[in-house]
Order: C-alpha cells, then sequence, then structure tokens
C-alpha cells in the first residue's frame, strides 16, 4: 500500500467493542476473518418479512458490508467471485435499530458513511463503528482480500446482486474508520473544515432564475 | 460487408477492457492529480486507486465492483455494410454485455425499476442502451462501450438567457459539493457540462462529453474551450478533494458540448465519469482489421455541424 502519514491498523474478526476502542477517525484499516454481504433486499426479507437471519450469527460473523460482489456462478456451481466494492449506505437507515438487534454486529462497512446522529442512535449503544471503502472502488484489491466464498444465502430470491454472500477475508482492504465509539464523523469533520472555503467559491456564482421547490441556500446541507 | 463474427468478437473483448482496465488518459490525468495533492486523506485516496487500478490489470478483474450500466455507442460510417444489418449488430452487442456479465464477471446491475426482476445478466428493457452516430466517406463502425455508474453525479436544470455565465457556473458548483460531498460522486471525474439542445439532448451532450472525450482534449470553441479550463480549475479551487476529504482533486477535467435550443432557454445538464471512468472504443473494418482505439472520437466535425448542408470540406477532420 501507498505511503502515507495516516496511521495503520490490522483486526482480526471476530472483533469485540473493546477491539474497537481508541480507533481515530481517519485510521486504515485491513481484516482478516469472517464477513457478510447484505443491503435493502436482505434487510426488507430479514426484518420486514420476519425472516430473520438464514444462519446462526457465529456462521455468518459480526461485520456487514454494504456490497454486491461483481461475481458469477460457474457451470459447476463453484463461484467465480472478482472485484468488490461497496454501496452507498444512507438509504438503508430505516432499517438499522432492528437490524442491529438481529444481527448484534459491531462493523459496518459501506459507501459513504452515515451521519453522526445515526451514529449516536444505533452504532453506540450496540458498540458498532462504521468502516468507510476507499476512492470509491478498489473493487481490484478487495477482491484480492477475499480467500474464499464460504456460502450464499438467498440466492435464488435475491438474485447475485442482493444474496447474503458469507466471505473470509484476509488483509482485506483498505478501509477508513469512518465513525468511533462516540458516534463522530470523518466525513462530517471533513465537510466543517470545507464549509469556509465552500463560501468563498460561491461568491461571484448567480442563483438560478427559476428557484426549484425546497431549494435552500445553506452551504452545509447534505444530499443524505 | 463487415462480418457479424468480427463485431461479436470485438465487442467482447471491449467489454473486458472497458470493466478491467482504467483509459490511459484518465489513468495520466489522476496521476498528475497524485504529485500535487496536499490533503492527506485525499491523497491516500488516490494513491489506493493508482494501486487498485494496477491490481485489476495484473488479476484481470474488474476494477470497481460496481460494474456500471454498460452501453454502447455507435458510429456509423455512410458507405459501411454490416453483415446481418443493424438487427443483428444489436443482438452482437447485447449478447457480448450478457457473456461478459458471466465470464469477466460483471455486476448484474440491471433490474426492472418496479418489479427489480434480475436477468443477471445486464440485459433486459432498453438494456444496454445503444446510442448511433454517422460519419461521412467510411466504410467502417466505430464501436464504443462505456461502463458508467449509475446513481450519483448528474443533473439537470432549466436555465435562462439572464442566468448567464454566472448561473451556469452556480449549478456547475451545486451538482459537484451536492454529490461530491463523501465522494458520492467518486471524484476526481472527468465533468460533461451540456449547454443547450432539447432537455433530452441536453442530457445526452453532457454525458456524452464526460463519457466519450479523452482527458486533455478542448472543444473546438476557443471560447468554450477556455470555459473548460476555467471550470476545470474552479473545481479544483474549493478545497474538496477525493472522498469529499479536504483537498484540491475534484476534476480530472471538463468538457463542454453544446446543442442549439430554445431561444428563450439555457438548459443545463452535468454529469461526472467517476474514479472508475470505464470505456474502450474500436473502428472494425470489412477487411477483418480491428484498431483499438484510445480516443472514441465521437465529436467530430460532422458531428457539431452548424449549417443545413454537409459540404464534406472538413470530414477528415477526426481521422
Amino acid at each position: 500500500m501507498a505511503n502515507t502519514k495516516l496511521k495503520t491498523v490490522r483486526l482480526q474478526l471476530p472483533v469485540s467493542t473493546d477491539d474497537l476502542k481508541g480507533l481515530e477517525l481517519g485510521t486504515i484499516v485491513y481484516l482478516d476473518g469472517r464477513i457478510f454481504t447484505g443491503r435493502e433486499s436482505v434487510y426488507k426479507k430479514a426484518l420486514d418479512e420476519g425472516a430473520g437471519l438464514p444462519a446462526p450469527l457465529g456462521e455468518l460473523g459480526t461485520v456487514n458490508f454494504h456490497c454486491s460482489p461483481a461475481a458469477s456462478i460457474n457451470a459447476d456451481g463453484s463461484y467465480n467471485l472478482g472485484a468488490v466494492t461497496a454501496t452507498a449506505s444512507f438509504r438503508f437507515k430505516k432499517w438499522l435499530k432492528a437490524w442491529f438487534e438481529l444481527s448484534q454486529c459491531k462493523i459496518i462497512i459501506g459507501k459513504g458513511g452515515m451521519t453522526s446522529d445515526i451514529y449516536r442512535n444505533f452504532f453506540v449503544p450496540n458498540g458498532a463503528i462504521y468502516l468507510t471503502t476507499v476512492g470509491y472502488g478498489t473493487g481490484a484489491l478487495l477482491g484480492r482480500g477475499i480467500k474464499r466464498v464460504v456460502t450464499t444465502y438467498w440466492r435464488e430470491e435475491l438474485g447475485l446482486a442482493q444474496a447474503i454472500w458469507v466471505l473470509d477475508v484476509e488483509n482485506f482492504g483498505p478501509f477508513l474508520v469512518e465513525s468511533d465509539l462516540n458516534g463522530n464523523s470523518l466525513f462530517e469533520r471533513e465537510n466543517a473544515k470545507i464549509a469556509p472555503r465552500l463560501q468563498a467559491a460561491y461568491e461571484g456564482t448567480r442563483p438560478a432564475t427559476m428557484a426549484r421547490y425546497g431549494e435552500t441556500d445553506d452551504k452545509t446541507d447534505e444530499l443524505i | 460487408m463487415i462480418p457479424q463474427s468480427l463485431i461479436k468478437a470485438t465487442a467482447d473483448q471491449l467489454m473486458a477492457k472497458a470493466a478491467i482496465e482504467i483509459p490511459d488518459d484518465y489513468l495520466s490525468g489522476l496521476e498528475r492529480m497524485a504529485d500535487t495533492e496536499q490533503g492527506d486523506l485525499s491523497a491516500f485516496v488516490i494513491r489506493a486507486m493508482l494501486d487498485n487500478y494496477k491490481a485489476a490489470k495484473e488479476d484481470r478483474r474488474a476494477m470497481c465492483a460496481d460494474t456500471g450500466v454498460p452501453r454502447w455507442y455507435v458510429k456509423i460510417g455512410n458507405e459501411a455494410q454490416i453483415e446481418g444489418g443493424p438487427i443483428a449488430l444489436e443482438t452482437s452487442l447485447r449478447r457480448a454485455v450478457a457473456d461478459a456479465t458471466q465470464d469477466i464477471p460483471l455486476r448484474p446491475n440491471r433490474v426492472h425499476p418496479l418489479w427489480r426482476t434480475d436477468h443477471n445478466n445486464n440485459c433486459g428493457i432498453g438494456a444496454p442502451e445503444i446510442d448511433y452516430a454517422f460519419h461521412p466517406d467510411a466504410d467502417w463502425i466505430e464501436l464504443t462501450t462505456v461502463h458508467k455508474g449509475g446513481l450519483f453525479g448528474s443533473d439537470y436544470r432549466m436555465l435562462f438567457p439572464a442566468d448567464g455565465i454566472d448561473g451556469i457556473k452556480r449549478f456547475y458548483l451545486d451538482t459537484l459539493v451536492s454529490f461530491g460531498k463523501r465522494g458520492l460522486a467518486c471524484q476526481p471525474a472527468i465533468i460533461g457540462i451540456g449547454l443547450g439542445g432539447s432537455k433530452d439532448i441536453c442530457m445526452t451532450l453532457g454525458k456524452q462529453a464526460a463519457c466519450l472525450r479523452t482527458v486533455g482534449s478542448i472543444n473546438p470553441d476557443p471560447k468554450i474551450a477556455a470555459l473548460e479550463e476555467e471550470f476545470r480549475d474552479f473545481g479544483n479551487s474549493i478545497g474538496m478533494g477525493a472522498m469529499g476529504f479536504m483537498g484540491s482533486s475534484m476534476v480530472v477535467d471538463c468538457h463542454i458540448e453544446v446543442g442549439y435550443c430554445h431561444t428563450g432557454g439555457l438548459p443545463m445538464s452535468v454529469h461526472m465519469f467517476c474514479l472508475s471512468s470505464r470505456r474502450a472504443s474500436a473502428r472494425v473494418y470489412k477487411d477483418g482489421r480491428v484498431d483499438m482505439r484510445g480516443d472514441p472520437n465521437w465529436f467530430t466535425d460532422y458531428m457539431r455541424r452548424d449549417g443545413v448542408d454537409w459540404d464534406g470540406a472538413t470530414s477528415l477532420a477526426a481521422e
């Protein structure tokens, strides 16, 4: 991995909340052990439809990756897993409360993070943190870190992209610590640093003659 | 007659090249940004991406697992004859997408918008999109595939002549910032801006400006070229870098394409072609030759023609 002044740690899975103490925002993380993918269709099925988890917690691990791999099934039923990258996590917040209760996850990996409100309300009480993927799109590097596809669940109903993929990984990364155990957000910290420059960049531009309904002039707003 | 088997074989090759190999022009642009980025986090992100491109080529695996929504741009020479005609051509291009999804593999991204039906092959109603253009005095066809991400980084707005350049700048900035926060747009990106046209063509022009022009290319209108440069530098000066971290790496390049529009309006679209700016092009000849091309050469003098008749005087400019 490239030279950097940023701190780098390697975490052995499964982790306890204690293992996550002292992880600072912006630390580079690599993982070893068991993870599983799950996104909207998994949440819908497990929570909204009440199916629960398809396997015991120990088998899935406690790291939920918001991911659909670029993968196919070979004619003999074996897996052809190429690249893996995350999908944007903010869309999944409505399921988080029930999801943490069901899955007891300690780490959620995704793209773009969530808000510090969400971290404080749902992650902190469960002793969990959020790791963001890097880029985005280090799909080939992450693909290299996958040592074994353990199994897949709900492949028929949900399709390859939305199914649960249970994966054993080694030196799997890089990720960045986006939320810590106090619920702080790296993205929000960076947004705050950029805000004054942004304000200056807008000087000399002109608001549109015809406004859009609901439009504001608050440059600290985010889409999520 | 251009054989259909050659079209299919070329399409297969292009699908793999686009998914796995970052185009040289984008790579050079990003390497230049890696040299100048001062933000620790933003610089780390860019270097990780440079490592990732290398890993993808070494392993022959897709550079990003969101392998986008594969589509095709086909330019047909005025004298070209295609074995089986356009129906056979479209079948070959759809098959190439389905085959690549299984073989590379790509993520089966394409689903029905309501029923979420997934054929696991990136084909379906209207997918892959196939756009056509034509070229005078030629008997070849050119195939370009683009695998652009499909969720964030594009927007459209109807501006008016009263909004002027300052209004254009505002909407450009609004789009950069709103999708740049947290790096939803996966910047640094090639920004394509469409100005004018009817609403759908405005979107098309901007998207093609982002996806079909190479980093370093300029619009032939010198005033538009100056605007492209100004907007690129402006985008890199707002304090935001890769993933929305502090930095100076937002815009690898900015391309503007224009079309004549309604006299009362100034429609504008903005598109961001991301850190996985996947495209690959080839020209296919009837004698079996195939030229892989780094530049799709989509916007030719013929494509940007201004008058009623085509006099052919500048038809070779794109060669």
